[in-house]
């Protein structure tokens, strides 16, 4: 994790390895208490995290990995996730609630329920998807911080 | 601080000032100054992992003394279900009660009873409440306290239900009144605990405004004291026993959860494990899952650390003892308890917060990440805080510096020494030129 100072917020970086389950919600989760530390209210540390671990695991089982940057200024916590993956060819239809590419026998299982995007969507307040195929995805979500 | 009381002092003379116990503290409460381990108040939870892992045995868990029994006229000992697990052989929980009585104490009323009732209780609780699935135990009083400062978004998700051993206090001094007549004050409603977060309980309640315990005796000391007893008392054991299997299985981890009647439950023990527990939690990963149980000590309340048997060997008596006996011998149709739910709602305590306004906040974090960038990231301890980064916030905080760490310090060392070191060098040259003149 780096950072930068600015005098009116906090930058942290962090790296999402590829394929590793087992690290996956690292970042989220350090995010977590970074925000509790800095008493930011519950609800909104709710949002944020579950948010970053929706996004998170994403990049895990979809783009091999990528970085997170998550920017905490006094008006919003923005996070920037980024990953050069294969893209998503359909955005508005993985916007869907329920839209998954999960082969059926995968879905029984559990996995590909097609709630990620639209969890991310549920829980920010701004939500902007830029994605090219063969290229990468960058996913940009903001949570407001009111009061 | 009422509200942040706890049952664990240390010994001073004995504490070394290692660094175990600051390493052991799940919620980083305890730093060593000036040589010794003092904890920070707020930060403390009350898990007795300190205790355990103090190898000086400076770190001392609070409970009352057995002599407590004579400040009363009448005395009613509530055993908790780990109680039993402690003995060899045991088959008949019966020869326990009875040996209490043998031992000193007017009555008996097992927590175990009261325990059904919780899970009576529970169960229409969860059916009733399913917009806060899954609803997590709050028995253990150091679960209570870890959601307080840590989880603010999982206090709805708790059992809003008071203790087995409160509820069990309630009914032991309804019933000791009733018989004798005395005034409430003369009747001593002892627990016989696993645990010294039971103390803390019993000081400091909570969700309620005063506990019915009036006294907190530790397994360890009633143990010794019951062992004669139970010989006499094995001949003819009394019918005081009023719980079966459901009751009894809350001393060991998964009871409270089967007494549910549900399979739809995780039961986690264990600090670590029960952190990581509320971590998913709150990030949603858990569906459909009605209820978790958990318990601070390996094991559920037999490991707790006032027991004297190895938790799992207590966990594996219990069980043999729970072969033949009935499934529950308390129910609420016949015991009804009244108002049985939390009388306050549990309110977050952001502790861990660096400081006051936000903007102050994002300076200090900001601070904290540039002193961590500084420090070596070794977490070794010899600075008295379990990791860099707390050295790092009680620096921010004001309670530290930066020269605490030996690696700064020995950087800032290397710094003054250095025109020395120079002149040293220029004075061993000086040497050597001396000498090849000389030649």
């Amino acid at each position: 994790m780096s950072e930068q100072t600015g005098t009116s917020g906090v930058e942290l970086k962090y790296m999402v390895s590829p394929d590793d389950f087992t690290r996956a919600g690292e970042a989220s989760s350090k995010v977590k208490n970074i925000l509790k530390q800095m008493g930011i209210s519950p609800d909104v540390i709710r949002k944020v995290s579950i948010a970053m671990y929706e996004g998170e695991i994403n990049m895990v089982i979809h783009a091999h990995g990528g970085d997170i940057t998550v920017t905490i200024t006094p008006e919003e916590i923005r996070m920037v996730l980024r990953d050069d993956g294969p893209g998503i060819p359909d955005v508005e239809k993985a916007m869907k609630a329920g839209y998954s590419t999960a082969p059926e026998q995968v879905r029984a299982l559990g996995f590909g329920a097609g709630m990620g995007l639209p969890n991310m969507q549920n829980y920010t307040d701004e939500m902007k998807v830029e994605t090219e195929i063969g290229v990468g995805t960058t996913i940009t979500m903001s949570v407001h911080i009111e009061g | 601080m009422a509200n942040f009381y706890h049952s664990v002092r240390l010994d001073e003379s004995l504490c070394k000032g290692c660094i175990n116990c600051i390493k052991r503290c799940p919620t980083q409460a305890i730093r060593v100054r000036n040589g010794k381990a003092v904890i920070t108040s707020e930060f403390c939870i009350d898990c007795g992992e300190c205790i355990r892992i103090c190898q000086s045995h400076a770190k001392l868990p609070t409970y009352d003394s057995v002599d407590i029994m004579k400040n009363y006229k009448y005395t009613v000992a509530l055993p908790a279900p780990a109680l039993y697990g402690q003995f060899n052989n045991l088959t008949d929980v019966r020869v326990v009660l009875t040996a209490l009585k043998i031992m000193g104490f007017d009555d008996v009323y097992e927590v175990s009873g009261a325990a059904e009732l919780v899970s009576e209780i529970s169960r229409d609780y969860v059916l009733k409440h399913k917009e806060y699935w899954p609803i997590i135990s709050t028995a253990c009083p150091t679960i209570v306290r870890l959601i307080r400062v840590r989880f603010p978004n999982l206090i709805t998700h708790m059992l809003p239900v008071l203790p087995p051993v409160e509820i069990a206090a309630r009914l032991a001094r309804k019933k000791a009144i009733e018989k004798t007549g005395l005034p409430s004050k003369d009747i001593g409603i002892l627990f016989i605990s696993p645990c010294p977060a039971k103390s803390t309980f019993v000081k400091a309640p909570l969700c309620t405004d005063k506990s019915e315990i009036d006294g907190v005796l530790a397994i360890k000391d009633v143990y010794p004291l019951l062992l004669g007893p139970m010989k006499q008392a094995v001949l003819a054991p009394e019918d005081l026993s009023i719980s079966g299997r459901i009751g009894i299985g809350w001393g060991s981890t998964g009871g409270e959860a089967g007494g549910l009647l549900s399979d739809s439950y995780l039961a986690a023990d264990g600090m670590e494990n029960v952190i990581h527990v509320l971590e998913d939690l709150e990030d949603e990963k858990f569906h459909d899952l009605q209820f978790i149980e958990l318990n601070a000590c390996n094991g559920g309340c037999v490991g707790g650390v006032l027991t004297v048997e190895n938790p799992y060997v207590a966990q594996a008596k219990l069980k043999r003892l729970l072969k033949y006996e009935a499934v529950a011998r308390s129910h609420l149709d016949m015991t009804p308890v009244e108002k049985p739910h939390w009388k306050n709602r549990l309110q977050y305590e952001p502790v861990f917060k660096l400081g006051e306004s936000l903007l102050e906040n994002i300076n200090k974090i900001n601070q904290v990440e540039q002193l961590c960038n500084r420090f070596p990231g070794l977490d070794c301890g010899s600075c008295g805080a379990p990791t860099c980064k707390a050295l790092a916030e009680d620096i921010v905080r004001g309670k530290a510096s930066e020269n605490d760490c030996i690696h700064i310090l020995r950087e800032y060392l290397k710094q003054i020494i250095s025109p020395f070191s120079m002149l040293d060098k220029d004075l061993k040259r000086g040497d050597a030129n001396e000498k090849e003149e000389e030649e």
